[in-house]
C-alpha cells in the first residue's frame, strides 16, 4: 500500500513482519516472566492459563523468541556499528530529551542511542537465552550444578528488568518521536521525519 | 496437603503478615545418628504412611537403596565408610528434609501458598499450588526437594505434618526399632540431645554434638552427631549451610529493585510526553521538504 509515492520505504514487508514476531514473544515473555518473579504480579499467570501452563509456556517462547532475534540480528547488525558521530549524539542526547534537538549530529538510518540499544538487547538475549536453558528445570537444569543454576537465575531476572526497561525506553521513543510507529506498521516514513531525525539516510534515499 | 488444623506462619510469594494470634510449639525430630544401625524401618514406614513406592532400582555397591532422595522417597538412609582417629568407622546418617526455621525452598518458590510453614516449625509443601518451576531446588540449601516426571510437582518429606496435626508423632518415629529417632517439642528435643550429647563425651566422643545450624535459622529436623566438627562426613550433610547469597540477591532486593525501575521507567515516559511534548516534525523542514518535490516535478 502507497500512502504518498514521495514517502521512502525504511523497512520491507518481512523486516517488519520479524519485527512482529519478536514483540510478540517479547510482551508474552515479559507478562509470563514478571507473573513468577514478583508475587503481586502472579495474577498475570491467569493470562496463560494459570500458574503450571505460565511455567510450561514461557521457556517455548523464549526459543521462538530467540529464533526471530537471531534473524532480526543479522538482518540488522550491519547498520548499527557504532561511529564517531554516533558517540556524539550520545553525549548531547540530554539536549535532545529536553526539547532541543536543533545541535545533534547529522544521524544515518539509526541514531547513537538506537545503536547502543540494539547491542544491549542482542546482550540481553545471549544472556536471558543462556540463564533460560540453565534454569529450564523440565530439560535442561539436571546438566548443571546447583551454583550455575542459582547464578543463571539471578542473571535471568536482572537482565529480564534491564530489558524490559529497555524496551520500555524503545517503545517510548517510537511514540515520542511522531511519525516513528507507522516505520513499523507501513514500513514508510515521510521525507520530513527522516530529514529532521535521519538526514544521513535522507540524502542517501533521496540524493538530496 | 493443605492441613486447616495446623496455623500457617509464612507461605511462599506471599507479601503480608501471616495468621499470628495463637501460639503453638515449635516441635523437632532429634535424629541420633550414634544409635542408628542402618535398618531402613523408618524409609518403609514413610513409604507406607505416605503411599509412596519408589521403583526398584540396582545395587551400586554400597547399601544406599534408593541411592538418592526422588519424589517417592523422601527419606533414604545414606552410607558412608570412613577413616577417623578411632579406625574405620560405618556412618549412617538418615537424609531427608530438615524442615528449616528460615527455609531456603519457601524463600525460592514463587507461587503462593505451593510451600508453607506450619506455627510448629514444619516446612510443607502443597501440591495443589505448585507450579512445577523446581525454584525450590535452586533455593534449598540441602538438596531435598524432588520434582516428579509424572505429575511436575515437588515434593519432600512432610514431617508428617498430618500425623503431627492430630498428636500423633511421624511413622518414622514410631517404628524406629533402636529409639534413635525422637520426636516432640524443640525444647524437649534440645534437652535430650544435650544428655546423650554427654554420654557420647564420656565414651570418647569428644566431638559429639548436636546438629541445630544456626545458618538456617535452626532446623526442626536435628542431628546427634558422634563428629559435630566434621558434619561432612556424614555423606557430606553440609558444615555451615545457609540460604546461598545469590538466592537471598534473587529473592530479596532485586525484586522491589526491578519493580521500581520498570515503574519509572513507564511514568517517566508518562511525564517526559506530558512535560515536554511530543517530538514532532518542525514545520521549517516540512517546507524544506515540499520545496525540493516542487524542484524534482
Ligand atoms: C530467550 C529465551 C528464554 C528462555 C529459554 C527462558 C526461560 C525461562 C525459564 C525456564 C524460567 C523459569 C520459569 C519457567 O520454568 O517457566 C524463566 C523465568 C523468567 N523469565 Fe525467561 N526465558 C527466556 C527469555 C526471557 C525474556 C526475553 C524475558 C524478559 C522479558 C524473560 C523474563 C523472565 C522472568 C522475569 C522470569 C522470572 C524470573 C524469576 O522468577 O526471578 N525471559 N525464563
Ligand atoms: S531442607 Fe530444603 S526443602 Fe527442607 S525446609 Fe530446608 S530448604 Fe526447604
Ligand atoms: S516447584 Fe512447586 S514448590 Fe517448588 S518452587 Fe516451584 S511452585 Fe514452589
Amino acid at each position: 500500500m502507497i500512502r504518498d509515492p514521495s514517502d521512502l520505504q525504511r523497512y520491507t514487508a518481512s523486516e517488519r513482519a520479524n519485527h512482529w514476531v519478536v514483540g510478540i514473544c517479547f510482551i508474552l515473555l515479559g507478562l509470563s516472566g514478571l507473573a513468577l518473579f514478583h508475587p503481586a504480579l502472579f495474577p498475570l499467570t491467569y493470562l496463560f492459563g494459570g500458574g503450571t501452563w505460565t511455567r510450561i509456556l514461557h521457556p517455548f517462547i523464549g526459543v521462538v523468541m530467540m529464533l526471530f532475534f537471531v534473524v532480526m540480528f543479522f538482518r540488522f547488525q550491519h547498520l548499527n556499528r557504532m561511529t564517531d558521530t554516533d558517540w556524539q549524539w550520545v553525549r548531547r542526547a540530554r539536549e535532545m530529551v529536553n526539547g532541543d534537538d536543533h545541535n545533534m549530529p547529522i544521524q544515518g538510518k539509526y541514531n547513537g542511542g538506537q545503536k547502543l540499544l540494539f547491542w544491549f538487547l542482542a546482550l540481553a538475549m545471549v544472556v536471558l537465552f543462556a540463564s533460560g536453558i540453565v534454569i529450564w528445570r523440565a530439560y535442561f537444569s539436571a546438566y548443571f550444578g546447583i551454583g550455575t543454576i542459582r547464578l543463571a537465575a539471578l542473571l535471568h531476572a536482572g537482565f529480564a528488568t534491564l530489558m524490559i526497561i529497555a524496551i520500555i525506553v524503545h517503545v517510548y521513543a517510537a511514540i515520542w518521536v511522531r511519525g516513528t510507529i507507522r516505520a513499523m506498521l507501513y514500513g514508510t516514513v515521510t521525507r520530513a521525519w527522516a530529514k529532521q531525525h535521519h538526514r544521513a539516510w535522507y540524502r542517501q534515499m533521496t540524493g538530496k | 496437603m493443605a492441613l486447616q488444623s495446623l496455623d500457617i506462619a509464612k507461605r511462599s510469594a506471599t507479601t503480608t503478615e501471616p495468621p499470628q494470634a495463637r501460639k503453638t510449639p515449635q516441635v523437632a525430630k532429634l535424629i541420633d545418628v550414634s544409635q542408628c544401625i542402618g535398618c531402613k524401618a523408618c524409609q518403609v514406614a514413610c513409604m507406607q504412611w505416605n503411599d509412596l513406592r519408589d521403583e526398584v532400582g540396582n545395587c551400586a555397591g554400597t547399601y544406599d537403596n534408593p541411592r538418592d532422595l526422588t519424589d517417592q522417597s523422601w527419606t533414604v538412609m545414606r552410607y558412608a565408610e570412613v577413616e577417623t582417629d578411632r579406625g574405620l568407622e560405618w556412618l549412617i546418617r538418615k537424609d531427608g528434609c530438615m524442615h528449616c526455621e528460615d527455609p531456603g525452598c519457601l524463600k525460592a518458590c514463587p507461587s503462593p501458598g505451593a510451600i508453607v510453614k506450619y506455627s510448629n516449625g514444619i516446612v510443607d509443601f502443597h501440591q495443589e499450588n505448585c507450579i512445577g518451576c523446581g525454584y525450590c531446588v535452586t533455593g534449598c540449601p540441602f538438596n531435598v526437594p524432588r520434582i516428579s516426571k509424572k505429575d511436575s510437582k515437588a515434593y519432600k518429606c512432610t514431617l508428617c505434618s498430618d500425623r503431627v496435626a492430630v498428636g500423633l508423632e511421624p511413622a518414622c518415629v514410631k517404628v524406629c526399632p533402636t529409639g534413635c529417632i525422637s520426636f516432640g517439642s524443640k525444647e524437649d528435643m534440645q534437652e535430650r540431645a544435650d544428655e546423650r550429647v554427654a554420654e557420647l563425651k564420656e565414651r570418647g566422643f569428644t566431638n559429639a554434638g548436636l546438629y541445630d545450624p544456626a545458618g538456617v535459622g535452626g532446623t526442626h529436623v536435628m542431628y546427634v552427631l558422634h563428629h559435630a566438627d566434621k558434619p561432612g562426613l556424614y555423606s557430606g550433610l553440609p558444615a555451615d549451610p545457609a540460604i546461598s547469597p545469590t538466592v537471598s540477591l534473587w529473592k530479596g532486593v532485586t525484586k522491589p529493585l526491578a519493580m521500581a525501575g520498570i515503574a519509572a521507567a513507564a511514568l517517566g515516559g508518562l511525564f517526559h510526553y506530558v512535560m515536554k511534548g511530543p517530538n514532532d516534525v518542525s514545520k521549517e523542514i516540512e517546507a524544506e521538504v515540499d520545496k525540493e518535490l516542487e524542484g524534482e516535478k
